[in-house]
């Protein structure tokens, strides 16, 4: 696959440089829309919400960064990788190309995103007083873990979205109902501890918890820790690659 | 030496009001049972061999098959039966005068186009001035995409796609296009093209095209493979046919 990859890394590059321009053309701000968007988001929730917990929580603002950096990198690559196929059928009906090329693109301009709002991130991590320290190094893991967790879902959505058009609008649906379920801007200990656990279902409090963890507790999550968020990215990539293999040739009837 | 090797190949094609429909829909009607998908033979059991150099000329009046079995050799769709077998690289040009981006700059436009193709950047890099220039598109260089009228914008699919030098050529009657002077110069540059020794294979309505320029014809009717062999008495047979002198 690598291969494949480095033979069409110039459509590739061509690719990502085109999401890129369209999604920021005629922007006044250009790029820098895409550092201004997750601060914004920040802005807006620690005002809105810094009423109702912010009493409650340490260093409030990183609590709540550590959930939008980890959300807006998923919802981004999620809604971009949903058009991957349908925006690209004037390419694959016309030319032989692998089919995951075209979700790559879109999720290396979403990386790309995520990486220029994580140097934010550490700066308002400094400017808040957090202390830095090596574990700081383990944050590679949940951000490779959300790389391949982003890919799965963007391989599911986009191949739902070939069969099905509705499935943009549900998902918006599912977008903000999953911003309510990971604990986001509260906190999950006011929570029984049953409920609690329950959180453990969604990966997406897997990767946020693991942010905070690091971050803010100076603490290193357990082994399990680890093995569930493997567990949850790689489950999902596997079904995506699964579907993408599976309906390789049945996406031409549909676009 | 063999170039490309088709046995027994099927492809299958689907057809329906299936497309567009969200999931809602698709669930009423599967309710409701109305939910209709309708599968045919595309093309049935061709089979035939090409050697490297070898001219194929696709003929048959329309439905016959002619653009999937292309799409199939191109690897764009997959045969659901038989195989195909290809040595070296293959280029198809399939419905190339449309697909840009209009939102994009006419060099991002060119480069994403060259990219489809399989060229590399540093042959994009050297070639761009001679494509812009081929389309006669210099003075128009800083338009935005979309200003473009229509035959410019074939004149630039043209253009980038001439440069193609791959091992087996696939093209769908993109002989030349435009008018008065671009017409004859990329009628000039296809002939090029079709003498630099690829194997190629062309789909046309024009006969008189195929009998000039093919050494081999392959004649197709409603997904069935009916003849092929040389140029000549294909053609003829073929012309019989359509004069309504024989029947199939």
């Amino acid at each position: 696959m690598l291969q494949t990859i480095q033979k069409h890394r110039f459509l590739l590059e061509e690719l990502v440089k085109r999401d890129f321009d369209r999604k920021y053309k005629g922007a006044l701000l250009g790029a820098a829309w895409s550092v201004m968007n997750p601060l914004l988001t920040l802005l807006i929730m620690r005002v809105v919400f810094g009423y109702f917990f912010g009493g409650a929580i340490e260093h409030y603002t990183i609590y709540l960064f550590c959930g939008t950096v980890v959300f807006s990198f998923f919802s981004e690559s999620a809604s971009e990788g949903l058009m991957a196929l349908v925006g690209n059928a004037h390419i694959f009906t016309r030319v032989n190309v692998p089919k995951y090329l075209f979700l790559l693109a879109k999720n290396a301009q979403t990386f790309i995103n995520f990486l220029l709002t994580l140097l934010v991130f550490f700066l308002f991590c400094a400017l808040d007083g957090v202390a830095f320290s090596w574990r700081f190094l383990l944050l590679l893991y949940p951000v490779g873990m959300l790389l391949l967790f982003n890919l799965g879902m963007g391989f599911i959505l986009s191949a739902l979205y070939v069969f099905f058009r509705d499935v943009q609008y549900l998902w918006g649906v599912v977008t903000q109902l999953l911003l309510y379920l990971s604990a986001v801007f509260y906190s999950v200990d006011s929570f029984p501890a049953r409920v609690q656990s329950l959180f453990l279902i969604n990966p997406l409090y897997l990767f946020i918890r693991y942010f905070r963890t690091i971050v803010l507790d100076g603490t290193i999550p357990s082994a399990l820790f680890h093995l569930l968020m493997a567990f949850d990215a790689l489950a999902v990539l596997a079904l995506g690659i699964w579907i993408y293999k599976k309906f390789d040739t049945e996406f031409l009837y549909y676009v | 030496m063999t170039a490309l090797k088709l046995e027994n190949v099927s492809v299958r094609y689907k057809v329906g009001d299936f497309r567009n429909i969200g999931l809602k829909e698709t669930v009423i009607r599967k309710l409701r049972g109305t939910y209709r998908v309708t599968e045919f033979w595309a093309d049935r059991d061709v089979s035939f061999t090409l050697e490297r150099g070898d001219m194929l000329g696709i003929i048959g009046v329309n439905g016959a098959g002619k653009s999937t079995l292309l799409k199939a050799i191109a690897g764009i769709m997959a045969p659901s039966r038989g195989t195909i077998e290809r040595r070296g690289s293959v280029a198809a040009l399939l419905e190339l005068a449309s697909g840009f981006d209009p939102d994009l700059s006419i060099r991002q436009n060119a480069y994403l186009r060259g990219a489809m193709l399989g060229y590399t950047r540093i042959f994009m890099d050297e070639r761009y001035d001679e494509i812009i220039d081929f389309a006669g598109l210099r003075d128009f260089e800083e338009l935005s995409f979309k200003q473009l009228s229509t035959g410019m914008q074939s004149r630039l699919a043209f253009s980038i796609a001439c440069l193609v030098q791959p091992d087996i050529l696939i093209l769908d009657e993109v002989l030349s296009v435009g008018d008065g002077a671009f017409a004859a110069k990329s009628a000039a540059k296809m002939r090029e093209i079709l003498e630099s020794g690829a194997t190629t294979i062309l789909v046309s309505h024009s006969l008189d095209q195929i009998r000039e320029l093919c050494n081999k014809v392959l004649w197709l009717h409603q997904g069935r493979q009916i003849d092929f062999g040389g140029t000549a008495p294909v053609c003829d047979r073929y012309q019989a046919f359509l004069n309504g002198e024989i029947t199939l």
